[in-house]
């Protein structure tokens, strides 16, 4: 900054900006003035009154004493913060937040990490003087993830506040006047924002506190050991808080660049999966007599024997490998290294995928397109097949950044997505999606070649194509335009075309192109090469294996499946569980049992859940993050590099000598040295027919919701209580609903295929015409096909129709 | 008897009181002859301005702030929407003043706001009305009818390009919403809270954008003083207390009403027109300008003229002009625990001092009131009342301590007899 000015603070010189407030400059400087209701990341509201400070300018003293955090400095100013009158103010708000507070911190979960008591040491007096009935405030239930004492409560607002500005939706406000002043909401909902949880950290007091978390812990007793969050592909910075050898809560870890100060609930909560019943913890075989535990030492022996029969029988193309891919780097890589170390060439991590006709032009390393920051910084922004609040809930607080300060964003996806921000929307069923891109990129003045020229040429392009195809081209030109592709892309049939179609947006518009990845390590699955069609470092391969749905399509005769529940992640669950039912071998890693596992698995490993293994997390933006285990996994479970390796050398294969983890990460960094995420397709994406629905059926829309992604947050009971975690349910156009004479609330049948599920009917315009949107990866839809795919749904007559 | 009376805000008191309020009977006063000129003639704003200034015409809303002053802070020929607002909510205790011009003299209240408008560069004016005000709000409102209607008001007015539009906005009974910022808050459907400041509402003020917030009796006044000249309108008070003033004198007199009159004139005229102290009785005290400002003993008032700087010098503000009078007898004790009840209840909450230490001041005095007081709760009083003025948002917190540090000052002995036997020194009210 050119104009600095200077001001002195208890004496100190300090350099300032003009305009900042003059507890920022304290800050700095490393002044420490009391505040309650101040926080970097929320407005200036100005009402504890704790940060009063003296302060004069140009020689005139202030009459009054002024609030430190909404006091602008200007030249020559001079500050006191401990003077008589600045400390007599200071303990003048501390006996007034204190009269009607409990003085009972022993019993307040707060305790030992309050902002109340912690300055009351400073600024409190011995004996109160206040002698009257304490205020009580009746408490307000505001769903399983967060407590409140509303007696505690000191109105700073912060949660007000982050609840208006950062989430977007006002959960909670303040009524009543006076001593009568009351944070609720309103109406007694369920706080059920994504990032809902973040007031938890933010109030000062014991008023909100963690719901799980509360009682079971003391602030001293915890450990905080850094990590980093496994659901997306933001790698959100992570404290894991643990005491014996147990993860007792998640907070955030300041990264500007990531995830500034914020975690999703999703990342806050899950951690109580950890300690699910449904935990595996010893090795298991499946004999005659159904399932039976064993010692790792024999299993090894029997898994190793195993692949080495079906490799020798049937050769190594007859092995199937896919991994989860929120599993680490490090099993990733070696994952992969003992497949192609058998000979074998069919592994993925690409699971909720259908469409792989993009394979030879997809670029080597997808990634994000740009760091996570200057998501904020983006004009205009198109986002395809993205339900972005549910898969990515801090990327979807940059985009909202962006958009309140007049970005454009547009979104054209399968239903209409409840953005806390204004955004252009263009509802479409799958088979609509292409179409509705076509328009914009005609709008766009997009050309294409071949067939995709065709589709471009004969669109019907609209006002809204036009004015998101204007709103691209403007910040295109300025090299702040951004096409992303979704989850609910990648899992439509027609992955290549929208691809091909959203490089025909960008090219016209002069746009950067972007990939949501859809899990924690997705970008890193392309680093470590466990991919068909993949080598370490993105390296091309000569032949390449089967993808992710080939390997079921095609069955093979044995599998290995990391860190997957066949019914949960898998884009086809019925035909997963038919191809793996059929299979010789079934050899499960894993750290949860699940019924469909148990069903088709031969031998069940136990490996460390998050949090009790070290490994890298690729995020979006291609940042490696490397993190230690926390706690030891529970019982006989192992992480997952130790089994890969202990297996690697009884199968004889070389290079699996790794001492750690880091030695497993350095080995792979050394392939990927000259390797960065690159989103330069790297031929033309061929063209192919659309999926349309055929006469009489609609298409699934399956969305994987919030708290189904992966197991560990299926296992997280309090997540799962959450309004996001509906049930199973079929949701439809009300004109659909209508054409098949069904109402809100009625039973259906459902048929995909073979495969077929009961469920309610939902009926609701936010779905585009011709879809049925039926959750995937939730308690019952693991009897169904593809995410996206064409259902027939038939009316189940209930007792309650004549 | 003062001569003088009704020459501003109640001039049209003299009209018959079943049409004193319509259009023609304003018009017959000369009303809306200065918005009239100001549309045939569109004058140089700013030589309006100096002629306000020149009648040191004082914010009439309690603050006593130069209006002519406030009007020049305005970002007249900025780009983008600004506002003028009037501020009808009068909740001060004691204060009536306001409720009478809506109800005799509404017309003269628009064509200020409109010419207001016109100063500062606003087209869109609102007036926020106490909820209370059933009758002033529907003669307001007939009176912005029959303005709209004779074409003052609306669209390119009489062929000028003037824009000026009025709307009435009604408060829901919170007295802190006659607080500026917390109205602009109000206006916009939000929860009534001072904003803080700065920024002040000329920079940033309804819906973010330029405006000018004055009391119902500031903005009555330009026209007169418009067409009579600034120097009249100072002639009529005092220098720097320029103009008639309008006085709501209640409490403990045989004939409260509002009054007119110039600034300046006598404590003790006023308590005249007021029939004097009820009931013959002797004057105990007076709090002169709304029940925010602290308590002057009689005898002290009684030699002191009813002006912003003599009532300064008696150790008071002139407020809103509302003159409580208190009677020999009453029960000092009661009249500030009923005070500190008041502003307890209509603190808005916010703000730590004012939220928890109304409530404790209140506690405090009622637990004396029924005879269980200490006598450490005096300094306990002052003290707590000493940590919220000065340390709040907005100016309530001050309102809720001065009078009890006033009452402290000159009836301590009254609050030491309660606590030392349980029971008032006077009993009589
Ligand atoms: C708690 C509180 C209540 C107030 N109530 C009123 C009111 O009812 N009417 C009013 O005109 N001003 C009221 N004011 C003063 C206004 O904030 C403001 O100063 C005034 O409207 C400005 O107009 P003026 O300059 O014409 O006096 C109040 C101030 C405070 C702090
Ligand atoms: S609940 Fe906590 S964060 Fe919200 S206003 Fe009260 S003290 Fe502040
Ligand atoms: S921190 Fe400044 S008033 Fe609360």
């Amino acid at each position: 900054m050119s104009d600095k000015i200077t001001i002195e603070i208890d004496g100190r010189t300090c350099e300032a900006a003009p305009g900042e407030m003059i507890i920022t400059v304290a800050d700095r400087e490393g002044i420490s003035i009391p505040r309650f209701c101040y926080h970097e990341k929320l407005s200036i509201a100005a009402n504890c009154r704790m940060c009063l400070v003296e302060a004069e300018q140009g020689g005139r003293p202030f009459p009054k004493p002024v609030p430190a955090c909404a006091t602008p400095v200007g030249d020559g100013m001079k500050v006191q913060t401990r003077s008589r009158k600045a400390l007599d103010a200071q303990r003048g708000t501390m006996e007034f937040l204190l009269i009607n507070h409990p003085l009972d911190c022993p019993i307040c979960d707060q305790g030992g990490e309050c902002e109340l008591q912690d300055v009351s040491m400073g600024y409190g007096e011995d004996v109160s003087r206040f002698t009257e009935r304490k205020r009580v405030v009746k408490d307000e239930d505001l769903g399983p993830l967060i407590a409140t004492e509303m007696t505690r409560c000191i109105h700073c607002t912060r949660c007000v506040r982050f609840g208006a500005e950062i989430a977007g939706v006002r959960e909670l406000g303040a009524t009543g006047r006076g001593e009568d002043m009351r944070i609720g909401t309103f109406v007694a909902h369920t706080v059920a924002h994504e990032l809902s949880g973040n007031i938890i950290d933010l109030c000062p007091v014991g008023a909100l506190t963690s719901k799980p978390y509360r009682f079971t812990a003391r602030a001293w007793e915890l450990t905080a050991e850094p990590s980093i969050a496994p659901h997306d592909a933001v790698g959100s910075n992570i404290q894991l808080h643990v005491r014996n050898g147990r993860v007792m809560r998640v907070h955030p870890r300041d990264n500007e660049a990531i995830n500034e100060t914020w975690i999703s609930d999703r990342d806050r909560f899950s951690y109580e999966g950890l300690n699910a019943a449904s935990r595996l913890t010893a090795p298991m075989i499946k004999g005659d007599s159904g399932w039976a535990e064993t010692d790792w030492q024999s299993v090894l022996h029997w898994v190793a024997d195993g692949l080495q029969r079906v490799v020798a029988d049937s050769g190594a193309d007859q092995l199937g490998w896919l991994m989860a891919p929120g599993s680490t780097l490090e099993e990733l890589y070696l994952g992969q290294k003992l497949l192609r170390g058998l000979g074998g060439r069919n592994i993925d991590s690409r699971l909720r995928q259908q469409d792989f006709s993009g394979d030879a032009a997809d670029p080597a390393l997808p990634w994000l397109g740009l760091p996570i920051a200057d998501l904020e910084q983006q004009r205009a922004v198109l986002l395809i097949g993205s339900d972005i609040r549910q898969e990515q809930p801090l990327l979807a607080h940059r985009l909202r950044k962006a958009a309140l300060a007049g970005a454009m964003v547009g979104l054209v996806n399968p239903y209409r997505v409840e953005l806390t921000h204004p955004s252009r929307q263009l509802p479409a069923a799958p088979g609509r999606l292409a179409a509705e891109l076509a328009a914009i990129a005609k709008a766009a003045g997009a050309g294409g070649r071949s067939s995709l020229k065709g589709l471009i040429a004969t669109a019907d392009s609209g006002d809204v194509h036009a004015e998101i195809a204007a709103a691209l081209k403007q910040a295109g030109a300025d090299g702040n335009g951004l096409v992303l592709l979704g989850a609910l892309a990648e899992a439509s049939p027609d992955f290549g075309l929208l691809k091909a179609l959203a490089y025909q947006i960008a090219d016209a518009t002069g746009c950067r192109i972007g990939f949501l990845p859809p899990a924690a390590n997705s970008t890193g699955a392309a680093f470590a090469g466990a991919l068909p069609h993949r080598l370490p470092g993105a390296r091309a391969v000569d032949v390449p294996g089967l993808d992710a749905l080939a390997q079921l399509t095609e069955p093979r005769k044995a599998y290995v499946l990391w860190g997957i529940d066949p019914a949960h992640d898998l884009i086809d669950p019925a035909r997963a569980v038919a191809a793996l039912a059929g299979a010789d071998l079934v050899v499960a890693c894993t750290a949860f049992r699940t019924p469909s596992l148990e069903a088709v698995a031969d031998v069940l490993l136990p490996i460390s859940a998050f949090a009790e293994t070290s490994g890298t997390f690729v995020n979006a933006a291609g940042d490696w993050q490397r993190f230690q285990g926390a706690v030891a996994p529970p019982g006989d479970a192992r992480p997952g590099w130790k089994l890969l390796r202990v297996l690697g050398n009884m199968l004889e294969l070389t290079g699996f000598e790794y001492a750690s983890a880091r030695d497993i990460h350095d080995a792979l960094a050394a392939q990927c040295a000259d390797r960065a995420p690159d989103n330069t397709p790297r031929a033309e994406y061929p063209v192919g027919t659309t999926a349309e629905a055929a006469d009489g059926t609609l298409m699934r829309v399956g969305n994987v919701p919030i708290y189904a992604v992966d197991a560990l947050v299926r296992a997280a009971p309090a997540l799962q209580r959450t309004p996001l975690s509906a049930p199973l349910h079929l949701q439809l156009h009300p004109a659909d609903a209508e054409a098949l004479g069904l109402q809100d609330g009625d039973q259906v049948e459902v048929a995909q295929g073979p495969a077929r599920a009961c469920m309610p009917v939902h009926v609701s315009d936010d779905l585009a015409r011709g879809g049925g949107r039926i959750p995937a990866a939730v308690p019952g839809s693991g009897q169904l096909g593809a995410q996206i795919g064409p259902i027939r749904v038939a009316k189940v007559s209930g007792e309650n129709d004549q | 008897m003062v001569k003088d009376q009704n020459t501003v805000c109640f001039r049209t008191m003299h009209l018959k009181e079943k049409v004193r309020h319509t259009l023609d009977s304003y018009l017959s006063v000369g009303g809306y002859g200065q918005w009239k000129r100001v549309l045939n003639e569109r004058p140089d704003p700013a030589t309006l301005i100096e002629e306000l200034k020149l009648s040191a015409l004082r914010g009439r809303g309690g603050a006593g702030f130069p209006t002519g002053l406030k009007w020049s802070f305005m970002p007249r020929s900025a780009p983008g929407q600004k506002y003028i607002v009037c501020n009808s909510d009068e909740g001060e205790p004691g204060t009536c003043k306001d409720r009478d011009i809506l109800r005799w003299n509404p017309h003269q209240l628009i064509e200020g706001m409109a010419i207001a408008g016109y100063c500062i560069g606003a087209t869109v004016g609102y007036n926020y009305i106490r909820g209370e005000f059933y009758e002033p709000i529907a003669r307001f409102d007939e009176a912005l009818g029959e303005a709209y209607a004779a074409g003052l008001l609306g669209r390119d007015l009489l062929g000028s390009g003037v824009d000026f539009d009025l709307y009435t906005h009604l408060g829901a009974g919170a007295y802190i919403c006659g607080e500026e910022t917390a109205l602009l808050e109000s206006i916009e459907g939000k929860k009534g809270q001072p904003r803080f400041k700065p920024p002040f509402p000329a920079q940033a003020g309804l819906y973010g954008q330029p405006t000018t917030i004055n009391n119902t009796e500031s903005l009555a006044s330009v026209p007169v003083i418009l067409e009579k000249g600034g120097q009249w309108f100072l002639d009529q008070g005092r220098p720097n207390n320029g103009g008639p003033k309008l006085f709501s004198v209640t409490g403990h007199v045989n004939a409260p009403n509002n009054f007119e009159v110039p600034l300046g004139t006598p404590f003790w005229e006023l308590l005249e027109m007021a029939g004097g102290v009820k009931d013959g009785k002797a004057l105990k005290a007076v709090i002169p300008g709304g029940s925010s400002v602290p308590v002057v003993p009689g005898n002290i008032m009684m030699n002191t003229d009813m002006d912003y700087d003599s009532i300064a010098k008696a150790g008071s503000m002139l407020g809103s002009g509302a003159v409580i009078v208190i009677a020999e007898g009453t029960c000092m004790v009661r009249v500030l625990a009923n005070l500190a009840h008041f502003y307890a209840h209509e603190s808005c909450g916010q703000c730590t001092p004012c939220r928890e230490g109304t409530g404790w001041l209140s506690r405090v005095l009622h637990r004396i009131l029924h005879g269980h007081g200490r006598p450490s709760d005096l300094d306990l009083l002052d003290n707590v009342a000493g940590r919220i003025g000065g340390r709040t948002i907005c100016a309530l917190g001050d309102a809720a301590a001065m009078p009890v540090q006033s009452f402290l000052q000159h009836y301590r002995h009254e609050f030491e007899h309660l606590i030392e036997h349980g029971r008032p020194m006077e009993q009589a009210a």
